[in-house]
């Protein structure tokens, strides 16, 4: 950059009583037609399906002034699988976000902080151990609860164990990693040791689907999602000084280790919530926050464009596993394969900078 | 330890040095004998040491108790044993290497991708071609577990990453996650060879026959050669390219057949038996604060004590959860985990 080029640019504050913010109409731009592309996509997913339905048919659906035919296919049909992908799209992307912003690192993400590997072991757990038995209450929350617990106790497991008077970001990966090898050791196990029958629907869900959703699972995934993004909203704007350092933060008045733990809790939940309604579906919240960062020119990943991000990430992706490509497949397969290459080249841009 | 701390001691303090570190050589092998006649001994069907020798010596016609301990002992536990012996010294000496090489404290083939890739080998093979039998597809994990091990180096020794532990271990990560779903893909729509991955993919020490393990160890032996002979460059190179070049080190050529070593050691030892995670890890830190950073020591050690502790985890496995058995892999990824993240506490891996 050459010294020319620094000069003070004014960017305009707007102050509304005790709260003041910066006015950046580009971020709100890109935030709006993020928001756009993400109920499009939605309706898209809606729309997609062996009985399609058109656009304009399903928009009227949503709204109330649908035929009964519609009515039965959009809202007890298609419409819990929609609105997970938006959901666990949107948890994804804001836990990425967090967790990239806290390790000041752009991949620290759920995945490689063992959260997803502990909510993975837990499900599998459940499923290989209690067989046959618990199957009525497998096919309803029971999975989606033991993913809940097992993700929010690893990352609990992660914090701890990182913390040596504070949290460290590099700690915390390192950590994280070693936890979730000891996960995916406990789950490799597990598999091997169960009923061949157990071991498909475990590895089906192991990598991350959105079919047969019910009402029940989205229910829950929703509005735990709902309450934690109340919670991440508050604190956020306690968050901003952060980035300038800890030091400084402090200088400006802000409990950053209170902060920094409560919005990590809140990642790990958010992250436990998502997993528990769609499995663990990989690289998302790596890949969520990045992107929504350079489209929207920000220097760290901005939280509700990463959200919006990932529910287009996730929603599109499920579409084209289920009607782009000639044989169907979870979603998170696609994830991954959009996701591996996506990491390997911040890695290298990140080392060739 | 610190690398920084060079003392220099005198000759005689030299010549006991090496005494010592001679005698710690010879206590190891001892240990590992020992552990392994623990080894034939221990499993569903206990043996006493007489048994044991009776199934080892015993002349083919005798009685026909002898026969069934014959069986058990000769198609079950040694093919065990020796398997153990050799994957553990593989990795052992593979993670020193590796560390060595990416002067690197994290490095393992582990972590490297190296498992992934081979997992993701074993299924494509078996859905695509439809091979059932190990023998045939060992091969295929071999190659799988090259390629993925040298993607990742590849990827984190461009530009400013290599010397960077975080960089490494989380290339390895990244090509893990992603070879790892696409393997659940392919094992997805074919049943057969998700049957296949499973038992595989714990880190097995049982059930593999000497027709597989011959092969894997002419591999394990090619690569101890290479390694070998790499070991007073490799002591040079971690002095720092520039100094090991004024030295005389031809460093393309050392490097390559540094990483052609590790490559051959990794890939076959899992291979065999599956992805074993950490163990190379940890027996490198262990040699290290036990002779020093002098690699030629320092190899040796981390082969043996990588089949002690190999063959150690293997008769763990054995005996935790009767009647089942926890297969090696999973017990050294419980142990090694919590050692890694001991070291990650410690700051030892501080150095960038």
């Amino acid at each position: 950059m050459n010294a020319t080029d620094v000069k003070p640019r004014t960017i305009p504050g707007v102050r509304v009583g005790q709260v003041s913010f910066v006015w950046r109409p580009w971020l709100v731009g890109v935030t709006l037609l993020l928001a756009g592309a993400a109920f499009l996509v939605f309706c898209l997913s809606i729309a997609v399906g062996d009985f399609p339905i058109g656009l304009s048919r399903v928009m009227a659906t949503i709204v109330g002034r649908g035929e009964q035919v519609d009515e039965f296919v959009v809202m007890d049909l298609r419409m819990p699988r929609a609105l997970a992908g938006l959901v666990v799209g949107i948890a994804l992307g804001v836990s990425g976000a967090i967790t990239q912003s806290v390790a000041r690192n752009p991949l620290a993400s759920p995945d490689i902080l063992g959260i997803t590997g502990g909510a993975g072991a837990a499900a599998v757990c459940l499923v290989t151990v209690s067989g046959g038995t618990a199957a009525a209450v497998l096919s309803t929350v029971g999975l989606s609860a033991a993913a809940l617990v097992g993700g929010l106790g690893t990352g609990l497991l992660v914090y701890l164990l990182a913390w040596r008077r504070g949290i460290d970001g590099f700690r915390l990966i390192l950590i994280g990693l070693a936890v979730s090898a000891v996960m995916e050791a406990i789950t490799t196990w597990l598999l091997a040791s169960a009923d061949i029958r157990d071991v498909a629907r475990a590895q089906a869900w192991l990598v991350g689907s959105l079919d047969n959703r019910s009402w029940d699972e989205v229910r829950l995934a929703l509005w735990c999602t709902v309450l934690l993004m109340a919670v991440v909203a508050c604190v956020a704007f306690q968050f901003k000084p952060m980035h300038l350092g800890d030091d400084i933060a402090a200088g400006l008045g802000v409990r950053h280790a209170r902060v920094r733990a409560v919005l990590l809790l809140c990642a790990v939940l958010l992250a436990a919530a998502a997993v528990s309604a769609a499995g663990p579906v990989p690289f998302v919240a790596l890949v969520a926050p990045q992107v929504a960062m350079r489209l929207a020119r920000c220097p760290t990943p901005p939280m509700v464009a990463s959200g919006l991000v990932g529910a287009v990430l996730l929603t599109g992706a499920d579409l084209i596993a289920r009607a782009a490509l000639p044989v169907t497949l979870p979603v998170g397969v696609v994830t991954a394969a959009v996701g591996g290459p996506f990491l390997v080249y911040l890695l290298v841009r990140a080392n060739l900078r | 330890m610190s690398t920084t701390a060079v003392e220099r001691p005198a000759p005689r303090g030299a010549t006991e040095a090496r005494r010592l570190r001679a005698g710690g050589l010879g206590a190891l092998v001892a240990v590992l004998v020992v552990a392994a006649a623990v080894s034939l001994a221990v499993g569903p069907r206990a043996l006493s040491p007489g048994e044991v020798w009776h199934g080892l010596f015993a002349s083919p016609d005798a009685d026909g108790g002898l026969t069934e301990i014959r069986l058990i002992v000769q198609t079950v536990r040694v093919p065990r044993t020796v398997l153990a012996v050799v994957a553990g010294i593989a990795l052992g000496i593979g993670g020193s290497l590796i560390q060595g090489y990416t002067r690197n404290p994290i490095a393992d083939t582990g972590l490297l991708g190296v498992n992934a890739g081979a997992s993701f080998a074993v299924v494509s093979v078996i859905a695509v071609l439809g091979l059932s039998n190990p023998f045939h597809y060992v091969w295929f994990a071999f190659m799988g577990a090259g390629a993925a091990g040298v993607v990742v180096f590849g990827l984190s020794s461009i530009g400013r990453g290599a010397g960077n532990p975080l960089t490494l271990a989380l290339a390895g990560q990244g090509v893990t996650v992603f070879l790892a779903a696409m393997t659940t893909a392919v094992a997805l729509s074919d049943q057969k060879s998700l049957n296949a991955l499973r038992f595989w993919n714990s880190g097995s020490m049982a059930g593999v026959g000497f027709d597989v393990i011959w092969p894997v160890t002419a591999f394990v032996v090619a690569g101890l050669v290479l390694a070998l002979s790499t070991l007073p460059s490799l002591n040079l190179l971690n002095l720092g390219d520039d100094v090991a070049r004024g030295l005389g080190v031809n460093i393309a050529v050392s490097r390559t057949v540094g990483i052609l070593a590790i490559t051959l050691l990794a890939g076959a030892a899992t291979a065999a038996c599956g992805p074993i995670a950490f163990l190379g890890l940890m027996v490198a830190h262990v040699a290290r604060s036990l002779t020093g950073p002098d690699y030629r020591w320092l190899v040796p050690y981390a082969g043996l004590l990588g089949a002690v502790l190999l063959l150690v985890c293997d008769i763990v496995g054995r005996v935790v959860v009767r009647p089942g058995e926890l297969d090696a892999g999973v017990v050294v990824s419980l142990l090694g985990a919590p050692f890694f993240a001991v070291l990650v506490w410690r700051g030892k891996f501080r150095s960038a």
